[in-house]
């Protein structure tokens, strides 16, 4: 193996690998919460269903011997599990926080119980496209090997702020997400919308389960998520349903999160604790920072239950 | 028959009348005494039981006992080590007649262990760790373990020769000081092959951080880390990273060289099969289990995963030639002059710690280079 001396360089090389490895499950995850929160509802069950994407993916693509397989089977089963948090809200006096924190358990459940025979046997990979082939230095290439789920997913962030904007059904979505009467006025059942809004939803996320098990860290472990699901329902709000800054907060939490070790790895020993929280501290000093007694969260959805 | 010859055994653990016992006892636990297995052995994991790692290493060790004559085994995995833990020691002595458990994980002992110590007083558990103390616990409870650390002391020799960066890395959960003998063990091990060779140590905070995990192992690899180990309680992630990277592994817990065949050189193990194999041959024989049960390579609580096709010959005599030593008994890795990587003189010379010396057992150093700290 080549190896080259980058010394202090390795920091913010680490950071930018971070921010482009880790990131991806926190781009979809929290995309598909978006559009899920957009359209009035908050489907707290992500985490279940990126754990069950992350099984589901695995295991077909090890079945079939390929990975795109795999990650169709994933977005097949989170649009399931959306689609069934959907059905269920629909009905009167449901809760959809309770539903979302049951489908959570139930999706975790349900992947371990299927996920059992395997842990043991290597699935292939999604591709990788080498962006730092100009490089000679190694450590470059590594953090410029791009997943093409990065760039689907900051693809994906550009056309949905551009669609929320500027297509008819980015106002449907709006428009029963602020408010369900003046959506029926206009001849909308707001149940089908969120119906479907949340099967996307849960669609995305499991597609960000499948990037944990079929690219980074690429395996398939019942400890594979540790809490990314939940911790990308948080970004949305710290993004304000922005699906650019959904984008842009996943990066900044892929990034913070490769401070703790790149500092370890030059030697910056001391405080490693203090480190590895740092994407927490960042969130909450922003919010803190963001937020007014005054008023309710800018951007924020008027029909969702945490701001009714 | 077969009721009779548990009750006789169980009465030799307790001290109680015996007579009353017998008659008690086969009224109590109808169930039980019409079972046909002599005993029922349970295991405890707090993880999946194949997760290349310490759980693996356990259940690998359970998964021995199934042939033998008059032994069941139940096992259960994913026990959190909350009162669920509890709950699920009480099923398998209510619902499968166990009458030996081994609780695996660490947490698992106070004060969830102790606890059904104290209510089911017949029971034998036998909790993996060091904290049994016969001042402060009760006698159907106790301790085995194994040492470890000259395993990584020979991964450190096969990595030493093998290693063209002379940098090695090491993806460490917590500091503790078990991981921190380990650690060091690693560098000694590859220092005894070439002074230069210096080892850089990530923590990651816990036992399980797929995601981090991986994170460590790059940036190990960044700084030209060439051979990377680790303790957390899976190595996979951290096997399958390096080996994507181009580096060499050293596997710790159980054998990962089916995740990465040509870049494993060799690992730590357990080999629980054989302490396990013990306790249950003393509870077939009605002796009296042992409380404080310890152990290390010549002892065979833990043995090496064969050397892969990356090791080289020089390499290759080297290991043999250390393992020797090791099997007569009395090698020492930690011996002095030795000094922590921020210069306190932790051996004087003619200082050495055997691997079962006190001393050891409150590691808080990391010996001189290391590259890490550990707080």
């Amino acid at each position: 193996m080549e190896t080259t001396d980058i010394g202090l360089w390795g920091v913010p090389l680490a950071m930018l690998g971070g921010a482009i490895r880790v990131s991806t499950p926190f781009i979809f995850v929290s995309l598909g919460e978006a559009i899920t929160e957009r359209s009035g509802r908050i489907n707290l069950g992500l985490e279940g269903t990126l754990v069950f994407g992350a099984m589901s993916a695995y295991a077909v693509a090890v079945m079939t011997g390929s990975p795109w397989l795999g990650l169709l089977a994933a977005a097949l089963a989170g649009l399931c599990f959306g689609l069934f948090h959907g059905w269920i809200c629909k009905f009167p006096k449901v809760n959809d926080i309770a539903i979302g924190i049951a489908l959570m358990l139930f999706g975790t459940g349900l992947a371990f119980f299927f996920g059992k025979p395997f842990i043991q046997p290597s699935a292939p990979d999604l591709p990788a496209i080498p962006f730092g082939a100009w490089s000679d230095i190694p450590q470059v290439q590594a953090a410029l090997n791009v997943n093409v789920l990065f760039l689907i997913g900051g693809a994906l962030a550009v056309f949905l702020w551009w669609a929320f904007r500027n297509t008819h059904i980015g106002l449907i979505v709006r428009v029963v997400g602020d408010s369900a009467d003046a959506a029926r006025a206009m001849g909308l059942n707001p149940n089908t919308v969120r119906l479907l809004a949340t099967g996307v939803g849960g669609a995305l996320a499991g597609i960000g389960g499948a990037y944990l098990s079929l690219y980074y860290p690429g395996s398939w472990t019942e400890r594979i998520s540790s809490g990314q699901g939940l911790m990308a329902v948080a970004l949305v709000i710290f993004a304000r349903w922005n699906p650019l800054g959904c984008f842009a907060a996943a990066l900044l939490f892929g990034g913070a999160g490769a401070l703790g070790p790149a500092l370890q790895s030059v030697g910056v020993t001391q405080g490693y604790y203090l480190f590895y929280a740092a994407p927490y501290i960042l969130t909450l000093i922003i919010m803190i920072a963001t937020s007014s007694p005054s008023r309710t969260l800018a951007g924020a959805p008027g029909e969702l239950s945490i701001t009714k | 028959m077969t009721g009779k010859f548990m009750l006789s055994r169980r009465d030799l653990l307790k001290t109680s009348a015996a007579g009353a016992a017998l008659g008690l006892a086969s009224a109590a636990f109808p169930i039980r005494a019409a079972r046909a297995a002599a005993a029922t052995v349970g295991f405890i994991y707090v993880g999946p039981k194949d997760d290349y790692g310490y759980n693996q290493a356990h259940a690998e060790g359970a998964a021995s006992l199934k042939g033998v004559e008059g032994i069941s085994i139940v096992e259960e995995e994913n026990v959190p080590e909350t009162v669920d833990v509890q709950k699920t020691m009480e099923s398998m002595i209510n619902l499968d007649g166990a009458s030996l458990i081994f609780p695996t994980s660490f947490g698992y002992f106070d004060p969830h262990m102790l606890a059904m110590c104290a209510k089911f007083p017949d029971v034998q558990f036998r909790h993996c760790g060091g904290m049994w103390n016969k001042d402060k616990h009760p006698m159907n409870a106790g301790s085995y373990f194994g040492y470890i650390g000259m395993g990584q002391y020979l991964n450190g020799v096969v990595a030493g020769h093998t290693t063209k960066s002379k940098k090695l890395g090491f993806v460490a959960a917590k500091p503790i000081p078990q991981v921190l003998l380990n650690i060091n063990s690693f560098l000694l091990g590859a220092r005894a092959v070439d002074p230069a060779i210096t080892c850089q140590v990530i923590f990651t905070g816990e036992w399980s951080l797929a995601v981090k995990e991986a994170e460590a192992t790059n940036a190990l690899i960044d700084q030209g880390a060439d051979v990377v180990t680790c303790h957390v309680d899976s190595p996979k992630v951290v096997v399958e990273t390096a080996a994507g990277r181009g580096a060499f592994i050293c596997g710790y817990h159980a054998n990962q060289s089916p995740l990465a065949p040509e870049k494993y050189l060799t690992g730590a193990e357990w080999n629980w099969a054989k302490v396990y194999k013990m306790f249950v041959d003393d509870l077939m024989a009605g002796k009296p289990l042992p409380n404080f049960t310890r152990g290390g390579l010549a002892d065979g609580f833990v043995k090496m995963s064969p050397l892969g096709p990356a090791v080289g010959e020089a390499a290759r005599k080297q290991f043999d030639a250390t393992l020797a030593e090791m099997m007569k008994g009395g090698f020492s890795v930690i011996k002095g002059p030795l000094k922590s990587n921020k210069g306190a003189v932790v051996a004087t010379e003619g200082q050495a710690f055997v691997e079962t010396a006190i001393e050891l057992e409150s590691m808080d150093y990391l010996v001189e280079g290391v590259v890490g700290s550990t707080a």
